[in-house]
């Protein structure tokens, strides 16, 4: 179940948006949901699509792995949708014992599918583009001004890719750790719900055990290399805004301008009669 | 227990970008009663290997037996399986969970279902066959060095009196004399039970002393399949695989290339010793 959540998974290909600044894809990805929830028509919808259909051919990444995260929201769109199909008072169009389907409940629910769809895709074009380091390379750059707010800015972008780091490292340890112990024997699939946590205890243990020693490695070869923290320290590739960057903010604006014109004017709506 | 495996074959993270063919046809025979050594560049597909002789890993194709019957079929007990084949990983000690020795080494054999007495009896003769004596068994494992824990790990699987012993890397990260204690002890065990040993490594020096049978594997395949001083003919073969044969191998090459009349498919040092002293009488 793990291994669904595309979130936080770089795929590795050479593409534009691969290579764009990481701040760029950032500061789109926000706007891009900012921009679905506030302009909420048919039309701009039909934007939106055409617009996220380009960026995940410009991003040649493989369409299923762009979908492999739509798994894991999968309950959660189910509840949205049906919750929204019948408490949304308006216009019945069917009936259903006590329960009334309604045409604005089906334009709700239609549109936070959408909705939830298009965000989990948009960021997970983001996170497929983006390497975690230059993820919180663009974080740390970004959010730079919160300095001033005595916001620990590197400190926390600091701690988040390490966080992101031994993800995969603690991931591949769990699964030396349960192999090892299956080959004493343990199970871990049968058993009540009891029976099931204590047999987690010869996981658990040395997992623990394990994250403690490598964090304790970690800080002992992080200070062995002279860190001290984010006062004074310089990058060996600082992030600068290139030509193309410059163009990808422009076409978000021109992006973020369709989409308010559309919703504005366009009422595709009011043709089709809803 | 006798294991055979046919046309096995292993892909790693198949439909993904890090796709990876971790084992190729790989046709083995593991007979009951022999010390084998597994040598291998790291990557080249010798702990994945190891773990499909188990049963914790699934091959993609091909199939193991296990004393004649396919350990792939629907309903074949791979609980029993796990502890015929006692799988030692590579830095056993990191999965030590226990308060004290004792417990840890109990572990395996009361997965089993066996009773008090006779887990308690298998777990005393464990350690002792590992060499730890009854003034260890109440220590925690993680007083201990890093030698004697992993000895400790070594005795929670021998404690399920398995038929074939795989050790995968057991002297890794340990000092001379610890490795040559390990190493030993595998070798008295082995002769005593007569189980099967199977000993993976990247060092052929580790191997030539013991071992009566060496497997190469590179990139997934196996290389070559034979006696030590077969396998070490082939020298200059296996260093372009990364690998390098004992240092007596080259002595003894040497001295032959040099004109001298010398018996050159001798593995150890004792026996280098004695023919370079048979050539010098010559």
């Amino acid at each position: 179940m793990l291994r669904d959540i595309t979130l936080g998974q770089y795929y590795p290909a050479s593409s534009v948006l691969h290579r764009l600044d990481p701040r760029v894809k950032l500061v789109a990805t926000l706007a891009f949901i900012v921009s679905l929830f506030a302009f909420g028509s048919v039309s701009s919808y039909f934007v939106a699509t055409i617009a996220l259909a380009v960026v995940i051919k410009l991003s040649r990444v493989p369409f299923r792995f762009i979908t492999k995260g739509l798994k894991a929201i999968f309950i959660l769109m189910l509840i949205t949708v049906i919750f929204n199909l019948f408490l949304t008072p308006g216009t019945p169009v069917l009936e259903v014992w006590k329960f009334t389907i309604t045409m604005e409940g089906i334009r709700t629910a239609a549109f936070m599918a959408i909705r939830l769809i298009y965000l989990i895709m948009g960021s997970s074009i983001m996170t497929l583009t983006t390497t975690p380091n230059d993820l919180t390379d663009g974080m740390e750059k970004g959010l730079g001004f919160l300095k001033v707010f005595h916001v620990p800015v590197h400190e926390i972008a600091m701690m988040m890719s390490i966080a992101l780091r031994f993800i995969p490292i603690l991931m591949d340890e769990t699964d030396k750790i349960m192999k090892a112990q299956m080959a004493r024997g343990a199970d871990f699939e049968s058993g009540n719900l009891i029976q099931k946590a204590k047999n987690m205890v010869p996981l658990l243990v040395p997992l623990f055990i394990s994250a403690f020693r490598r964090a304790n490695d970690l800080a002992m070869a992080m200070e062995a290399r002279g860190y001290h923290g984010g006062e004074g320290r310089t990058k060996m590739h600082p992030l600068e805004y290139k030509k193309t960057d410059k163009t990808a903010y422009v076409i978000l604006l021109m992006y973020l301008l369709l989409m308010f014109l559309t919703s504005r004017y366009v009422k595709i709506e009011t043709w089709l009669g809803f | 227990m006798v294991l055979k495996t046919e046309h096995l074959n292993y892909i790693y993270g198949a439909g993904t970008a890090f796709e990876k063919q971790a084992l190729k046809d790989i046709n083995l025979d593991i007979p009951e009663n022999q010390f084998i050594g597994i040598i291998g560049h790291t990557g080249s597909g010798k702990s994945t290997l190891i773990q499909h002789l188990n049963g914790l890993i699934r091959a993609t194709s091909g199939a193991i037996y296990a004393d004649g019957k396919n350990i792939y079929e629907d309903g074949y007990d791979k609980k029993t399986l796990r502890s015929k084949v006692g799988l030692v990983f590579q830095y056993p000690e990191h999965q030590l969970f226990e308060t004290d020795v004792f417990s840890d080494v109990c572990f395996g054999p009361k997965n089993l279902g066996l009773c008090t007495e006779e887990i308690e009896e298998r777990a005393r003769e464990a350690l002792s066959q590992v060499g730890l004596d009854h003034s260890y068994y109440r220590k925690s494992p993680f007083e201990l060095s890093g030698g004697q824990k992993r000895r400790v790990a070594i005795a929670g699987i021998l404690a399920m009196h398995p038929d074939v012993l795989i050790l995968d890397e057991p002297t890794a990260g340990l000092d001379p004399r610890g490795r040559d204690e390990i190493l030993d002890q595998i070798e008295k065990l082995q002769k005593e039970q007569k189980i099967t040993v199977l000993l993976v490594s990247h060092s052929m020096e580790d191997v030539a002393n013991y071992v009566k049978r060496i497997i190469v594997m590179n990139k997934g395949q196996v290389l070559y399949d034979d006696v030590p001083s077969r396998v070490f003919e082939h020298y200059q073969e296996l260093e372009t695989v990364g690998l390098a044969a004992p240092q007596v191998t080259y002595v003894t090459q040497t001295l032959k290339s040099q004109g001298w009349d010398i018996d050159t498919s001798v593995t150890t040092i004792e026996e280098a010793k004695q023919a370079i002293l048979k050539a010098l009488n010559k």
